[in-house]
């Protein structure tokens, strides 16, 4: 003890590492760093344009021209707005019907997809056509099959002498509203049928081979095996989609702006009108401010919801 | 000036044969003169660039370059040019307006300058100068180029919209032409819907031909967005006419136009569905070019809008202005360029390439023979003459610019047309809007 002292006091100071040198050694602190890029690129690129798009929405700033701080102005402006309270309105219904059938059709094609069929590659293949076009051409092919003059159902059902006038498809409040739901239905299908049938390939066929020995229906093999399996995929999809439809541009913005008389104006497309054609930022970022809280309701529900083994089983373990 | 300006075909009345003969060399001798004798000097190693708003015809774009290249090889600077489309070169040069970075000039949509008005280079001595030698500027053009006692930027041209009818189809439901009154023009779409010839106007979110139509709707009718010093007066039993007119135009138009944009009257009228709409000299241009569609622009026409109990037209045609930044290196480029645009041994080549679509703002130009070569391009040639300017009898800054952007009388009139809301609900919408905007 005492020559290891001495050795100590002699040749070399026993010293406690300081914090710099533990820091320096330590693989937390490390990994710290490697996660730094990431970090940076997502704070750069996602957190900031976030809180600079709030920020802005209690502001009054002009394109080209910084604003003053004007608290919830925009808001309460928005509040009392009718074609804002509209384009919520518009937007929820559109969310909720584009996705409850996007949902049910594409879980019908995934079904069907894997089941044995002849050409299935072929026809997995086909389904993701919808959805590799770019949306803004197939927003203008919906547009040319809904032209008030042109379109070819409008044609096909006069030639059928079933209809004596053409059909108003985006001229009409409500067909307008069909119509645009329809075309997000078409394009957003493909993305739940190939997600949904990606699941269903990892369900382990010996459940099934075991179902039916035990001798159960389509039905209950469905239910019970099937369905609780594909629910933690069933929520991702379901929230990407809701996501999409819910912020959804493009296709309205090519087949009506939002007409007509805004009943089809979506919060996205009206923040894009007000923001950067009518020049108010700060009014157009708290529309899309405003779009917030919905997003993170509907990514709430999926997450801590559908993922819960009791929703999943209907049973009482957690 | 010097002698070859004598050649120019305001004064020497050949119009055609001066067009067509300054081209290459002449040109190129005709400009060198014009740089010697140019009341702006650019500054030595001066170079140039322009953000200008994309053509609508390939031939105008050529002949711009033309025109470009002679300035360049006759002043030495060099002009460089981009091009965006139109809706696109307003927020990019208020971007470069708040950095002081950018273009030196901008050449964009009708208030673009009177959105940062100081930040505009004083263009009155060009003004001044391009006004006296060619018979002087259009009313309309003065309140766009002008900021008070000063000029911020030079009206280059207007882009008209005007009534497209079908002549045979007019003539059959007892019209020789469309109207010259409001009121006989309801008459006249009365007739046409009858005949089964009906036509229409763009009731959906279309920039130009729908803010068209509705503006000269609303002020043809005594209705006003805002009065003189901006006040907000769009409640007033004159919009309510105007929405009742608009409102029994509408039961007469073809279905579906509550959901038309831009295109979509083009695509009816070249097909022969719709029998009159208003539009730019587009539709014309098109059916002249295909061969299958020349029995249209043969049968088809053009007129001035109809005039309404207020008396004297009330059109709403584009005004594209030029205007140079305050922050450039060299003002006097600037002018320069600005100035040799709208020489006559430019413009008029220039203004022909454009076929109709570009109407000048200055009356010496009336003479050119665009206007006359073709009868059906005449009433185009007024454009300027007979618009208002945007936000009507108010300021035609930027609040006039967002009213018109967000739609504001547009949907409007949409409301009340398609049974959305009464007279009292349309304009209550379009009243709390419009106080926002102009507060």
């Amino acid at each position: 003890m005492a020559i290891a002292f001495e050795q100590a006091g002699t040749k070399r100071v026993m010293r406690d590492a300081t914090a710099w040198e533990r820091l320096k050694t330590n693989r937390e602190w490390l990994s710290l760093w490697f996660m730094l890029p990431a970090a940076a690129f997502l704070i750069l690129f996602l957190a900031y344009p976030l809180g600079l798009g709030i920020w802005l929405s209690f502001t009054d700033p002009r394109i080209g021209r910084s604003g003053v701080f004007i608290g919830l102005e925009n808001y309460e402006w928005l509040w009392g707005d009718a074609t804002f309270r509209l384009a919520v309105f518009n937007t929820v219904l559109y969310t909720a019907v584009a996705s409850v059938i996007k949902f049910a059709v594409g879980l019908y094609l995934a079904l069907l997809l894997n089941e044995k069929l002849p050409f299935k590659a072929i026809l997995r293949a086909l389904v993701l056509v919808p959805f590799i076009v770019p949306t803004v051409l197939s927003a203008i092919a919906f547009w040319w099959l809904f032209d008030p003059q042109f379109s070819i159902i409008s044609w096909s059902l006069k030639k059928m002498g079933l209809i004596t006038a053409n059909i108003d498809f985006l001229g009409d409040i409500w067909n307008a509203r069909w119509s645009v739901i329809f075309a997000n239905i078409w394009r957003g299908v493909p993305f739940v049928a190939i997600t949904l049938l990606a699941g269903l390939q990892t369900v382990s066929p010996s459940l099934y081979e075991a179902a039916t020995i035990d001798g159960a229906t389509p039905w209950q093999r469905f239910r019970f095996i099937t369905y609780p399996l594909l629910t933690p995929i069933i929520a991702v999809v379901m929230t990407f989609s809701v996501l999409f439809t819910f912020t959804d541009f493009q296709l309205i913005w090519v087949m009506t702006r939002g007409g007509p008389v805004n009943a089809t104006h979506l919060m996205a497309t009206l923040s894009y009108q007000r923001a950067i054609l009518g020049g108010q930022l700060g009014e157009g970022a708290a529309i899309s401010t405003a779009m917030i809280p919905f997003l993170l309701a509907a990514i709430l529900v999926s997450w801590f919801g559908l993922q819960r083994r009791k929703w999943q089983q209907g049973e009482s373990n957690d | 000036m010097s002698i070859f300006t004598r050649r120019t075909l305001v004064k020497g009345g050949t119009a055609a044969a001066a067009a067509a003969a300054l081209t290459g060399p002449a040109l190129l001798e005709w400009a060198k003169a014009w740089a010697q004798n140019a009341p702006w000097k650019p500054e030595k190693g001066a170079k140039l660039s322009m953000l200008r708003w994309k053509y609508f015809v390939q031939s105008e774009d050529d002949a711009f370059v033309k025109l470009i290249e002679a300035f360049t090889k006759a002043t030495g600077v060099k002009v460089d040019i981009a091009r965006e489309s139109y809706e696109d070169v307003q927020p990019k040069a208020s971007v470069a307006a708040n950095t002081g970075t950018g273009p030196d000039l901008f050449w964009g949509l009708y208030s673009l300058p009177h959105l940062f008005p100081q930040k505009c280079v004083d263009v009155t001595d060009v003004a001044d100068y391009l006004g006296k030698k060619y018979g002087g500027w259009v009313p309309s053009a003065i309140t766009y180029g002008k900021s008070g006692n000063k000029w911020i930027a030079i009206p280059i041209c207007y882009s008209g919209n005007m009534i497209n009818y079908r002549v045979e189809a007019s003539k059959k439901a007892g019209f020789s032409k469309p109207p010259e009154t409001s009121d006989a023009f309801l008459e006249y779409a009365r007739a046409m819907k009858k005949n089964n010839t009906p036509g229409g106007f763009a009731l959906g979110h279309a920039s130009g031909d729908g803010n068209g139509w509705v503006h000269w709707c609303l002020w043809s009718q005594g209705g006003n967005t805002v009065d003189k010093s901006d006040k907000v007066i769009i409640n007033s039993p004159e919009t309510a006419k105007a929405l009742e007119y608009a409102k029994a135009l509408y039961t007469e138009m073809i279905p579906g136009v509550a959901s038309w944009n831009d295109a979509s009257n083009n695509k009816a009228f070249l097909a022969g569905e719709i029998n009159w709409t208003d539009n730019g000299i587009s539709i014309y241009v098109a059916a002249k070019k295909d061969a299958s569609k020349k029995q249209i622009a043969e049968d088809m026409d053009h007129a001035y809008w109809p005039v309404g109990p207020v008396g004297k037209p009330t059109e709403l045609h584009l005004m594209y202005p030029a205007m140079a930044m305050t922050y450039t290196k060299y003002p006097q480029a600037c002018k320069a360029l600005l100035a040799f645009m709208l020489e006559a041994d430019n413009f008029n080549p220039w203004i022909e390439s454009a076929q109709g679509y570009l109407t000048h703002c200055l009356n010496a130009y009336d003479k050119n023979p665009i206007w006359t070569a073709d009868p059906k391009n005449t009433v185009f040639g007024q454009a300027a003459k007979r618009t208002l300017t945007a936000g009507g009898l108010g300021s035609v800054g930027e609040k006039a610019a967002t009213a018109i952007a967000d739609f504001v009388v547009l949907d409007m009139f949409a409301n009340y047309c398609t049974g959305r809301e009464d007279v009292k609900g349309s304009i209550a919408i379009a009243e709390r809007q419009l106080k926002r905007i102009y507060r």
